[in-house]
């Protein structure tokens, strides 16, 4: 079995341990509810679980790296799965510093969701272009995930402590938005159900369209077409035919992954309401009824002032560094750039407000899941949409 | 503005919220709360005493934190309409043509975009002074706060009175047997635990990690030094961004370089062999290549030597120029940016008698340097008369040219033969027919191959700001791990000659790991069990022993 | 109240050097972009270019008297229909102390001979093939001229095409006193 071969087994070891995990920390909060007893025995075992993942997962990166031969962050596919890795990392250390176990029920299918989204893009292990060939690539990205990924842990503490705080008896803005969140991880769900359903089946089908320059393209669909592209006439068609053309601008093929994904996932979300009767929220509070707010308010607090500076190093600074090397100009205001310092503001600011006005609580449990949104839509939205020098790939 | 005298009779200035000698309560709000507010020591912040004339006023807006941060939001925010749209800079269009782009391309909300300025917008004036308002915040919150914080820590007294230790987050009072024991065991685990310990009659102060404190302060320096570096740009000499396209063979001047050139000896571009990975394709990164290179070499003109001069040109050195490996000369770099490939460089004729299709033999036309005159050696000639490198149409039976670039090259030949002593005469272009503006001839110039080359793009930049940028970076590093890594404890103990004992505690953040120290200190020198004044009571927390909640790790975080 | 002025004072002057230093930056952000050709009043560069006979031509030759200065390229149609008017004032100003030099952007001598003998020109013709005096004028678009006066100073900047009228004129302009 060739190397790559075992890095990709080895992902799928790690995978399957963080979702046994996750089950072993709802079991362990479970125990120690009902018998009122800070159980150490499935939190111990679960923890232990956690550990042989990541390990497992440490094995992909290192055999994919010496088989590919260079650090394996190169494209969406390796970073978004590093990204998963380094906050399961993340978490580990938090958890060994403050033993909280709810963290591990939020922070693990976090992890996972992940990595499965991550899963959906080309993983094929492809030659670096001459942009990339450089010592920098490990330096930069490795470190900008390694600060998102501890900034990530902010916003799992925040959703914990609001899971616990929101009344979900009463109608409010707050219990809306919770449950807002909730909807958008299911719909994660539903891209990543869609996309390897339509996988599985095969599907593809090309269609030549003129883009926004006026110029004639072709285009694969892998999944079946919602929307066409401007102009489009079908080369090869399966099952379906566009229901709506998009003016050029569009790209009918990523909003095609986008709603038939919110389709999947409000099916999902329906299906869950139906079966459980209740919120997602409320699925999820009885777990966290026994957490400690104040620990996880400092949690939450902590990640981002032992984040900041690891991700103004990394995505900045090592950042700022390279762009001088390889584009001659060390900050151009692209998309995927203005984004990391919307990042950083955003965090300094949570900073001077938990500091100096004393935002906590509540407050900055909301802040931390803004924060990263705001570091998700740098993943998703300026890679997929918004075009730059920085994008990595097409969905 | 009067001076507040305090009981102890310090003489405080106007606005002081902690007496600087003795920590007492000098406000009225100070003296109801339970816990002090330590964020600045109970100094004055300045901005908040004097507000007075037309300055100060200016000054307090800026220093108020509550606008620092708006300030940061508004940017925030304003930075991201910039990528709505792509901005002008990456518009795929030649300058004077960027408007129609927008609108061709966005519609109305692009043409709306570029309007409003939006398609520049980090180059707006506005956008820049948002920035440097930021910068004066920065600055005026910093000044405002950090120097009497600074002089207040470098001032502050070991005893303190009792109204300020009662105040604090962590108290403890108690009895204890022996005072001086239990000042001496004191002193000696604290400073075991590397504290600086110091000592007043019955008072002790231990205190560890006062830099921490000043790390905010030294990030914002770092801040300004980035930001001024920034500026520094527009002064003329620091800054240069020049673009050349240059062929392969050619020498060029250097644009932005005095007196230095550069020949373009080879362009080399590897692609990988396997098909292509699908998810790059799209980008317009050219996903294709492994390495792209130009090897050239690099000249520089004698001393005093004028523009326009290219003999005696010294050669300095080859190089080959790739991505991530600028050529470097002199604080000046040169980065390989882009490539063309396929530009005509020779093109070849057979001149050929129509009839028989017998070739009387070729020309080669070097496109840099074609020459008037073509012997074949045999008697036959090719005479070129005109040469168009990009034919464009003709007017006033003239050949046209559309640029200096042999993108579509046209020839009107002159033939002599000796069938046709005279010469005939024949326009020819590309893939078309030649035209016989004299009548019909029996010869033709018949195409027969061509050689091509290939252009490099180079960026030329000199940035005499980058150490400054990198100096600012590294300080702003500097302060935000300070500031962030490291915590500012500080334990006070009075012990009366009779036993009693009052203990207080602050940190800046982290409470919980001077709780681990205050532990290992109460469980040593015998001290009364503290309590921490802002604990709210968890029922369901049954794990709550104050002080010691969670395990720590390392006391540094 | 000493310390109150003092107080003021620096404030003031802190806030003063702030605001100096945005308005500069946003200043010197709106004009950079608008790089012209040297400006006028500056000190021509001197260069050294080879004509189509072989011979070197230095503006610096030319001191003492005025020069007319062009940058053309067979490609720049107005540059082509202002050719013979420029020849017909070269004829006329030479001998009265104004110079004409054309200087081709980098074209090959065939292209630039059979302009030149198209269009029976008589005035110098020169190419710049490293584009380096190109560079050092800061030439962007065609046509350009500069006047050039006896001291070797930048009289006036004319982009685009020129009458035989206005040509006249310039030469005029820079015609020792």
């Amino acid at each position: 079995m060739s190397l790559i071969d075992i890095s990709g087994n080895l992902l799928f070891v790690a995978f399957i341990a963080y979702l046994v995990a996750t089950l072993l920390f709802g079991g362990s909060i479970k125990q120690s509810n009902a018998t009122g007893k800070n159980t150490d025995k499935w939190g111990k075992v679960a923890i232990v679980v956690t550990i042989i993942g990541l390990l497992s997962q440490l094995g992909y990166f290192i055999t994919r790296w010496v088989y590919s031969g260079h650090a394996p962050v190169s494209n969406m596919f390796e970073f978004t799965t590093a990204f998963g890795m380094f906050i399961v990392g993340a978490f580990v250390l938090i958890y060994f510093i403050y033993r909280v176990t709810a963290l591990g029920l939020v922070a693990l299918p976090v992890a996972l969701l992940i990595i499965a989204y991550a899963s959906m893009f080309p993983s094929e292990v492809s030659p670096l272009v001459p942009s990339l060939q450089s010592y920098w690539l490990t330096i930069h990205v490795i470190t900008a995930a390694l600060g998102q990924s501890i900034l990530a842990i902010s916003a799992v503490a925040g959703l914990i402590y609001l899971l616990k705080v929101v009344d979900l008896k009463k109608p409010s803005k707050q219990r809306f938005w919770l449950e807002a969140v909730m909807f958008f991880l299911v719909v994660v769900v539903g891209f990543v159900v869609a996309t390897s359903v339509f996988n599985m089946m095969d599907y593809d089908s090309t269609y030549s369209y003129l883009d926004k320059e006026g110029k004639e393209r072709q285009i694969d669909y892998n999944m079946p077409p919602l929307f066409g592209m401007n102009e489009y006439k079908a080369v090869e068609e399966h099952g379906m035919s566009p229901l709506v053309e998009m003016p050029a601008l569009i790209n009918a093929k990523k909003l095609t992954t986008v709603v038939w994904s919110l389709l999947v996932g409000s099916i999902l979300y329906l299906l869950i309401r139906l079966i459980a009767r209740r919120r997602i929220s409320a699925i999820f509070q009885p777990f966290v009824k026994r957490v400690n707010l104040q620990l996880v308010d400092e949690i939450g607090y902590r990640s981002v002032i032992i984040g900041f500076p690891v991700f103004t190093l990394g995505a900045l600074i090592f950042a700022m560094i390279w762009a001088q090397l390889a584009w001659s100009r060390f900050w151009g205001w692209d998309p995927k750039e203005v984004w990391a310092l919307i990042t950083w503001l955003f965090y300094a600011a949570f900073l001077h407000l938990r500091l100096s006005k004393g935002w906590e609580g509540e407050k900055s449990a909301w802040l931390a899941l803004i924060g990263f949104g705001i570091i998700l839509f740098n993943l998703i939205a300026v890679n997929l949409i918004l075009a730059g020098l920085h994008s990595y790939a097409s969905a | 503005m009067e001076n507040i005298i305090c009981a102890c009779g310090h003489s405080n200035p106007y606005g002081t919220k902690l007496c600087e000698k003795c920590g007492r309560p000098l406000t009225e709000e100070g003296k109801q709360t339970k816990v002090v507010d330590m964020r600045y020591d109970g100094t004055a912040i300045r901005s908040k005493t004097y507000n007075t004339t037309f300055v100060d006023k200016i000054w307090n807006f800026f220093s108020s934190v509550k606008v620092g941060i708006a300030l940061i939001i508004i940017t925030l925010v304003a930075a991201s309409i910039g990528t709505i749209l792509p901005q002008a800079i990456y518009v795929n269009a030649p300058e004077p043509s960027k408007a129609e782009y927008y609108e061709k391309v966005y519609g109305v909300l692009g043409k709306l975009y570029n309007n409003l300025g939006l398609s520049h917008l980090y180059n707006t004036w506005w956008f820049q002074i948002l920035v440097g308002m930021l910068a004066i915040s920065i600055i005026v919150a910093s000044l405002d706060r950090g120097l009497p914080l600074h002089k207040s820590l470098k001032n502050q007294r070991v005893k303190r009175h009792e109204s300020f230790m009662k105040r604090q987050r962590i108290i403890a009072e108690g009895q204890v047997p022996n005072a001086d024991e239990t000042l001496d065991k004191v002193e000696q685990k604290m400073s075991e635990l590397k504290y600086r310990v110091r000592r007043d009659g019955s008072a002790l102060l231990a205190e560890r990690g006062r830099f921490a404190r000043y790390g905010p302060y030294i990030n914002h320096v770092g801040l300004i030094i980035f930001l001024t570096g920034v500026m520094l740009r527009l002064v003329p000499g620091f800054y240069v961004d020049e673009t050349i396209w240059i062929r392969e063979g050619e020498t060029r001047a250097i644009p932005g370089m005095d007196g230095y050139f550069i020949k373009n000896n080879k362009f080399i571009l590897e692609t990988h062999d396997e098909k292509q990975q699908g998810g790059e394709a799209s980008q317009g990164v050219n996903v294709m290549a492994k390495n792209y290179q130009t090897d050239i070499t690099l000249y520089k003109q004698p001393e005093g030597a004028l523009p326009g001069d290219s003999d005696n040109l010294e050669k300095l050195r080859d190089y080959s120029i790739r991505v991530n490996h600028p050529l470097k000369e002199n604080g000046f770099a040169l980065y390989q940016m882009n490539y063309r490939l396929n530009e005509l460089r020779q093109m070849n004729f057979n001149l050929v008698n129509k009839a028989s299709e017998e070739s009387q033999g070729q020309i080669e036309i070097d496109l840099t340097n074609p020459k008037k005159e073509y012997d074949l050696g045999n008697g036959s000639s090719v005479q070129i008369l005109v040469y168009t490198p990009d034919f464009d149409g003709f007017e006033n039976g003239e050949p046209q040219t559309k640029t200096s670039i042999p993108n579509n090259p046209a020839f009107l030949f002159r033939m002599t033969t000796p069938e046709t002593p005279k010469g005939e005469v024949s326009f020819v272009e590309i893939r078309k027919p030649p035209l016989e503006p004299l009548g019909e001839n029996k010869y033709r110039m018949k195409f027969a191959g061509a050689e091509m080359r290939n252009s490099s793009n180079f960026t030329i930049r000199k940035d005499s700001t980058i150490p400054i940028l990198f100096v600012g970076g590294v300080i702003f590093m500097i302060g935000v791990v300070i500031g962030s890594y490291w915590n500012h404890r500080r334990l006070w103990l009075q012990v009366d000659p009779d036993g009693r004992v009052l203990m207080a505690a602050h940190v800046n953040k982290n409470m919980f790991s001077m709780k681990k120290d205050l532990d290992t200190v109460t469980t040593f020198a015998g001290l009364p069990p503290y309590k921490d004044q802002l604990d709210k009571p968890e029922d369901d927390n049954k794990s709550a022993k104050p002080g010691t909640k969670e395990k720590e790790g390392d006391s540094t975080l | 109240m000493e310390k109150k002025k003092k107080r003021l004072v620096i404030r003031t002057i802190i806030l003063a050097v702030l605001v100096f230093a945005i308005g500069y930056t946003v200043y010197g952000t709106a004009t950079k972009d608008k790089v012209e050709l040297l400006a006028v009043g500056s000190k021509a560069p001197d260069f050294t270019l080879v004509d189509l006979n072989g011979e070197k031509h230095k503006l610096s030759d030319y001191k003492g008297q005025g020069v007319f200065l062009n940058f053309w390229g067979t490609w720049c149609k107005p540059c082509e229909k202002e050719m013979p008017a420029m020849d017909r004032q070269y004829k006329v100003f030479k001998d009265q102390g104004v110079q004409t030099l054309a200087v081709n952007i980098a074209q090959t001598d065939f292209e630039v001979q059979n302009f030149v003998d198209r269009y029976e020109l008589t005035f110098p013709v020169v190419i710049d093939k490293t584009k380096s005096v190109m560079t050092a004028y800061n030439v962007g678009n065609l046509p350009a001229t500069l006047l050039i006066d006896p001291d070797g100073k930048v009289a006036k900047i004319v982009t685009g095409e020129m009458t035989e009228a206005k040509i006249a004129s310039y030469m005029e302009l820079v015609k020792p006193k």
